[in-house]
């Protein structure tokens, strides 16, 4: 490949290829490629090439990155984390090089750990004039960015059932999304931030005083991308459902790495080290979902995920110690949607009736 | 007279590495080892019974192995392993193995030892919290350690040693079992495999009987950014024996999360020789097996016969 324009391609998870391009955009100032919302497709061609029994998210992010070089891009970026996803970005590159498409593969964490020094590193490598106070600024200004999508999307989660004309939430939240492209600078985020967010609390609510409420745990994929998921949350939401889920984007790269002793001690006599990956921060949300009267749980995973697997023993017996139930789901390639729905329908159903069941009893006492 | 203490050892995972260190260490304390037995079926159905259906066979042989002795022990023997070094970690099951069997045995007390490096918790530094947990002497410890450690040093020389005489001596055709000690040992899973070669008068060359350190290093001509310290060792061997093989099989355990990737990148990266990837469940019958390798074998014999026609 000659000397043509850069332009550079990354997975998709949720909504943050949002903040993640406007960040490339800004910083690196090459031409990106926003990966396309996910399709049967994506997830066909992905998993035609992966290894057999792979997790999920890895199939997927073939499958970006196929559809991404197919649209022209020839900059690949691919991330890193505990378990098998640290070694995901050398595997895909020998694939996609042996399927002979001509690319520069960028792996932000060859070696260490992720830290906005080792990012500013690999971005110097791209671009030879980029500031470290430029770099500095819009860091902190995307990761305002990604927290104040989380607060709202949090909100969403919680209130989206109650809103008395249906769906008007997402449309507030997808305007706020889609004007954050045109961002510039710090206040004119902080302005649209407070307009859409004024916007979404004016709206009203009709919630009930004893409304029911799930958790969603799960490996960190599966729980933030909702096609992978079947769009649970949303399903969950239609049902009159406050949904709380804790995994975040910001939470996995910030909160994680400062409060390791905190979680394994959250997760109290259930675990004593750390299970890896997020196993243990998923005991003591199930922990803390049983504590705080939560009617359910749903835990969300690929097929044969490692560190999830290895956290279900412990999440069963928090299970018969709280009396809460959990939802064991697992996704694959070739997970049906109906199945998947299907069994959130009996779960809600389940819950529903404990829920009545209990209030009964609490009146004949 | 005090009882002495009963420890029972699984003999499944990571017993086929340390064996030496443990059962040295232990002898050594004066604590008397139960063993459980080679795998059979029972242990593999009861296994299966306690753990989730998602785990890897030999994590689910793991789990019939502790259920086998339970009943007969004091202390059931299960350490914790994270990494080594920065780079060097471990299939995040060692990490979570301990609490598992503590959470799905409640009533058994779980003997255990740490090994954390990057959070200071080195090999020797758990042998003594284990032993003191045991209630000995602290220089008996330290003493023990270092005999068991030397102990298991010699072993691991001699077999790599005797492995070399073995490989420069015989002339029948080589093959490299590149698997993880505890799937290429086992009665049920490895086993028969190398069974079968030796019958048909095949050389099986083990690819974790090399020197680690040195496999280590060569790894890295294969892969680079690998991260997990027991994968590193077996695809380090398969750059290390490279010339003096004639083919090379793979033994996973479905669905083991770090051979889903390391032999995937291992089977597109080399060239050089035919390759055979062998994934086996708790569901495997014996004749698909023996035609796979049966028809492996006749491609490595024309392809030998075919080069010795040529040089």
């Amino acid at each position: 490949m000659n000397k043509t324009a850069k332009v550079l391609s990354f997975p998709r998870l949720g909504n943050y290829h949002i903040p993640i391009a406007f960040f490339v955009r800004k910083v690196l100032q090459v031409e990106v490629l926003e990966p396309l919302p996910m399709t049967r497709r994506t997830l066909e061609v992905g998993a035609k090439y992966s290894p057999e029994f792979v997790c999920v998210p890895f199939k997927y992010n073939l499958g970006n990155f196929i559809e991404a070089l197919e649209r022209g891009a020839n900059v690949l970026v691919q991330a890193g984390g505990g378990c098998r996803f640290g070694y995901y970005a050398e595997v895909q590159e020998q694939i996609l090089r042996d399927l002979g498409y001509q690319f520069e593969f960028i792996n932000i964490v060859p070696t260490a750990k992720i830290t906005p020094w080792s990012i500013y590193k690999k971005f110097k490598e791209i671009n030879y004039n980029l500031n470290i106070l430029r770099f500095i600024y819009y860091f902190y200004l995307v990761f305002r960015m990604t927290k104040m999508m989380e607060s709202m999307e949090k909100y969403i989660r919680e209130n989206g059932g109650f809103a008395t004309k249906e769906k008007s939430l997402i449309t507030i939240y997808q305007q706020f999304l889609t004007s954050l492209n045109t961002t510039n600078s710090w206040s004119d985020l902080k302005r649209k931030y407070l307009r859409y967010n004024r916007l979404l609390k004016a709206i009203e609510l009709d919630k009930p005083s004893d409304y029911l409420k799930i958790g969603i745990i799960g490996e960190l994929y599966t729980a933030m991308e909702p096609f992978s998921n079947c769009d649970i949350e949303t399903n969950l939401i239609s049902k009159k459902i406050a949904v709380t889920r804790l995994t975040t984007v910001t939470y996995l790269v910030f909160d994680k790495l400062r409060n390791r002793r905190q979680i394994i001690n959250a997760a109290g006599q259930y675990a004593t080290y750390s299970l890896g990956a997020d196993g243990t921060d998923n005991i003591a949300r199930a922990k803390y979902f049983g504590e705080h009267g939560y009617d359910g749980i749903i835990h969300t995973k690929p097929f044969a995920c490692t560190p999830e697997v290895d956290a279900m023993p412990i999440l069963q017996k928090i299970s018969r110690d709280y009396n809460i139930p959990i939802l064991y789901l697992s996704f694959d390639a070739q997970t049906s949607e109906e199945g998947i729905l299907t069994r959130i329908e009996a779960f809600y159903d389940m819950v529903k009736m404990r829920r009545d069941r209990n209030e009964k009893g609490l009146f004949r006492s | 007279m005090a009882k002495l203490d009963i420890i029972g050892i699984p003999r499944a995972l990571l017993y086929y590495k340390y064996r030496y260190l443990w059962e040295c260490f232990f002898k050594e304390l004066g604590c008397h080892i139960l063993l459980s037995p080679e795998t059979n079926k029972e242990i593999m159905d009861q296994g299966i019974n306690h753990s989730i259906d998602e785990s890897c066979l030999s994590a689910k042989i793991y789990m019939g192995h502790i259920y086998a002795i339970i009943n007969q022990v004091d202390y059931i023997f299960v350490p914790r392993f994270c990494n080594f070094a920065r780079q060097e970690t471990v299939c995040t099951k060692f990490n979570a193995l301990y609490d598992i069997v503590r959470n799905t045995f409640p009533h058994k007390e779980v003997l255990h030892y740490n090994v954390d490096v990057l959070k200071r918790n080195g090999e020797l530094k758990g042998f003594i919290k284990m032993g003191l947990a045991l209630k000995k002497n602290f220089f008996l410890i330290v003493k023990a350690y270092i005999k068991a450690k030397l102990k298991q040093k010699h072993h691991d020389k001699l077999a790599h040693k005797q492995q070399a005489d073995l490989i420069n001596n015989e002339s029948c055709l080589k093959m490299l079992i590149v698997a993880h000690p505890y799937n290429r040992y086992d009665k049920l899973v490895g086993f028969p495999i190398i069974k079968y070669l030796m019958e048909n008068n095949i050389m099986p060359v083990y690819a974790d009987i090399v020197d680690h350190k040195v496999a280590r290093q060569r790894s890295l001509n294969i892969s680079k950014t690998l991260h997990w310290t027991y994968s590193k060792e077996l695809i380090g061997a398969i750059d290390y024996y490279q010339d003096k093989i004639d083919g090379i099989i793979f033994i996973s355990t479905f669905p083991c999360g770090p051979d889903s990737l390391v032999n995937e990148l291992c089977l597109r990266k080399i060239k050089y020789v035919p390759m055979l990837n062998l994934v086996l469940d708790e569901l495997q019958g014996e004749a698909g097996l023996h035609t796979r390798l049966e028809s492996f074998i006749d491609i490595i014999k024309i392809r030998k016969n075919k080069q010795e026609a040529v040089s």
